[in-house]
């Protein structure tokens, strides 16, 4: 391939693979550090940033296994380097342990999972929805997620580069979660310029290094993060710990760390949360989907619409947290609601959470893992049967 | 306008680069392009399709139903893939390989295998010949974006290759048009 990725034109569009764009958009996000191991269908990710970082003087290392990878990123990380990871369902798996003490220390990073079908091994090359639950409840303890979920290769761009801000913001791991297809294929992206990208960095702090404190509390329960090499010294385990980052059995400290990992998503969740309303103004029937199955319901809404059937999709682009408020509001005016999903029921129970009562409290589903995907047809006709 | 197509045969025929060539020369002419594919964990061997949607309007749901043209290198994918294609559409299908029964769109007979290995001495060009006769057959993107796309997706030392089988494929297709037995 002699694709010059680092001179493309983006005053015109350019055909791009999810997975291409994946790397691309973490290159524009200012990727530093990439530890992974390749795995279908994720691998196209390792293997341009492999080609792409060295050229920028950026590390990349292919690591012997999923846990060193998660490892070594959250290590960059602490000496200020914005890191990434990409994987599959068997990779994230191995992951979680360090996953859970990402969100413990509060650093920075990137985790990509491109899904495939599982459990274990399963279907390498075959989409699936497989691992929604796992990007919310995978690593044990009580944690907040924030995962993002594009539907389109120029979505994929763009999330990419708002799971860099969001962790960088946030000061913890973010998950952006792809469909094998949406991974391998092929679509035209209008990539932004440059200098129009909105770009967030971590914040660091402006105290002398002898007052630093690398899990200060504050209103915003986001503490300014120090990196190693700075002068700052600082002591990070996934011990529960006491603002300076040293372990504690105290019930206020304790309360008082449990409650920061919490709230500084909790109490901004409308900078995290997105969601589609596709032809929802007058809806009486709504499809509640979300990634590559959203592309089958949009062409759904399209043909039902063009037979007068008042059919809409609601689609999160954040799963998680999940939109309570949105999906709730949304779905308020509709007599029923579809859910359609590549498992065997995982986004649904959400649904029926927030939406458990009331007229639009009438659901019925659509779930296919057979390694195929949910087609319009399927979409229309399992409509029709109950309509 | 909408036109959905399907590359299919086995793994190594090279149907997912030929889906690449077309798009990203479909795409350089400005129109939605979508390209996707289906294939097994084995890269070689196990059988392999690729679709390309190209549209003038959104593309929204991302894999071929119902098919403009249909391009089969081996029985079993058109023993799989025929019931897809629109009755007017166009199949197009190596006839060294493949017998089928007749059926009310239009059928293309070509020996592309037979063809690159007399000309080129290599079966690996025949992808290139089918993609560069369903380019120039169908109009849906000129010759010069197949051959700019040749020149940004295949290894340098197999471009040069690659352009004349092309070349090759698009005077097959004229060939075609002008009514000339091309079966053999």
């Amino acid at each position: 391939m002699s694709t010059d990725r680092a001179n493309i034109d983006r005053d015109k569009p350019v055909l791009l693979q999810g997975n291409e764009a994946v790397a691309l958009g973490a290159l524009d996000a200012g990727l530093e550090f990439f530890g992974g191991y390749p795995i279908t269908p994720s691998s196209e990710i390792a293997e341009i940033l492999s080609q792409e970082m060295p050229k920028s003087g950026n590390k990349f290392i292919q690591m012997e296994d999923e846990l060193s990878s998660m490892a070594s990123i959250i290590g960059a990380s602490l000496t200020g380097k914005k890191s990434m990871t990409a994987t599959s369902g068997p990779g994230f798996s191995l992951m979680q342990e360090n996953i859970g003490y990402g969100m413990m220390t509060e650093v920075p990073c990137v985790v990509v999972n491109v899904q495939r079908g599982g459990p274990s091994t399963g279907l390498p090359t075959k989409p699936s929805q497989g691992d929604l639950m796992q990007a919310r409840w995978g690593t044990h303890g009580d944690h907040p997620s924030i995962t993002l979920y594009p539907d389109s290769v120029q979505e994929a761009y763009e999330l990419t580069i708002r799971a860099f801000n969001l962790a960088e913001k946030y000061r913890t791991p973010v998950f952006l979660f792809l469909d094998e297809m949406i991974g391998h294929m092929r679509e035209s992206v209008h990539l932004p310029k440059k200098k129009d990208l909105e770009i967030i960095n971590r914040i660091n702090p402006t105290v002398p290094p002898e007052w630093y404190k690398h899990f200060k509390n504050n209103p915003k329960y986001i503490s300014p993060l120090a990196s190693y090499g700075q002068g700052y010294r600082f002591h990070v385990t996934g011990l529960t710990h006491d603002e300076k980052g040293f372990p504690t059995n105290k019930k206020e400290e304790i309360q008082a760390k449990m409650d920061k990992l919490k709230k500084k998503i909790t109490n901004n969740l409308d900078d995290l949360i997105q969601v589609e309303a596709f032809h929802m103004d007058d809806a009486e029937v709504a499809v509640f989907a979300a990634g590559l199955v959203a592309r089958s319901a949009k062409e759904a809404v399209i043909r039902a619409r063009e037979q007068n059937q008042k059919i809409g999709l609601v689609r999160p682009l954040t799963i998680w947290p999940f939109p309570d408020n949105e999906v709730e509001r949304m779905l308020s005016s509709t007599q029923m609601t579809l859910i359609a999903e590549m498992n065997q029921g995982q986004l649904i129970n959400e649904v029926k959470r927030v939406t458990y009562y009331g007229e639009h409290a009438k659901y019925i589903k659509l779930q296919r893992y057979d390694g195929t995907l949910i087609t319009p047809e399927d979409i229309l006709q399992r409509i029709s049967e109950v309509l | 306008m909408k036109y959905q197509i399907r590359l299919s045969g086995s793994g190594g025929q090279g149907l997912i680069l030929n889906s690449i060539l077309l798009a990203e020369a479909a795409s350089k002419e400005g129109k939605n392009v979508l390209q996707s594919q289906a294939y097994g964990p084995a890269s070689r061997g196990g059988s392999s399709r690729a679709d390309v949607i190209i549209s003038d309007s959104e593309i929204y749901y991302p894999a071929a139903e119902h098919l403009e043209l249909l391009l089969c290198l081996t029985q079993k994918a058109a023993d799989k893939y025929i019931k897809l294609l629109k009755q007017e559409g166009i199949l197009i299908y190596d006839s060294e390989n493949i017998k089928i029964n007749p059926i009310s769109a239009e059928t293309i007979a070509i020996p592309f295998t037979q063809i690159a290995i007399d000309k080129f001495k290599t079966s690996l060009v025949s992808n290139i010949i089918a993609i560069s006769f369903i380019c120039t057959y169908t109009k849906l993107v000129s010759f010069k974006q197949l051959e700019k796309a040749i020149g940004n997706n295949v290894k340098e030392k197999f471009i040069e290759l690659d352009i004349k089988a092309a070349k090759l494929g698009a005077q097959l297709a004229r060939d075609y048009e002008n009514g000339k037995d091309i079966s053999s």
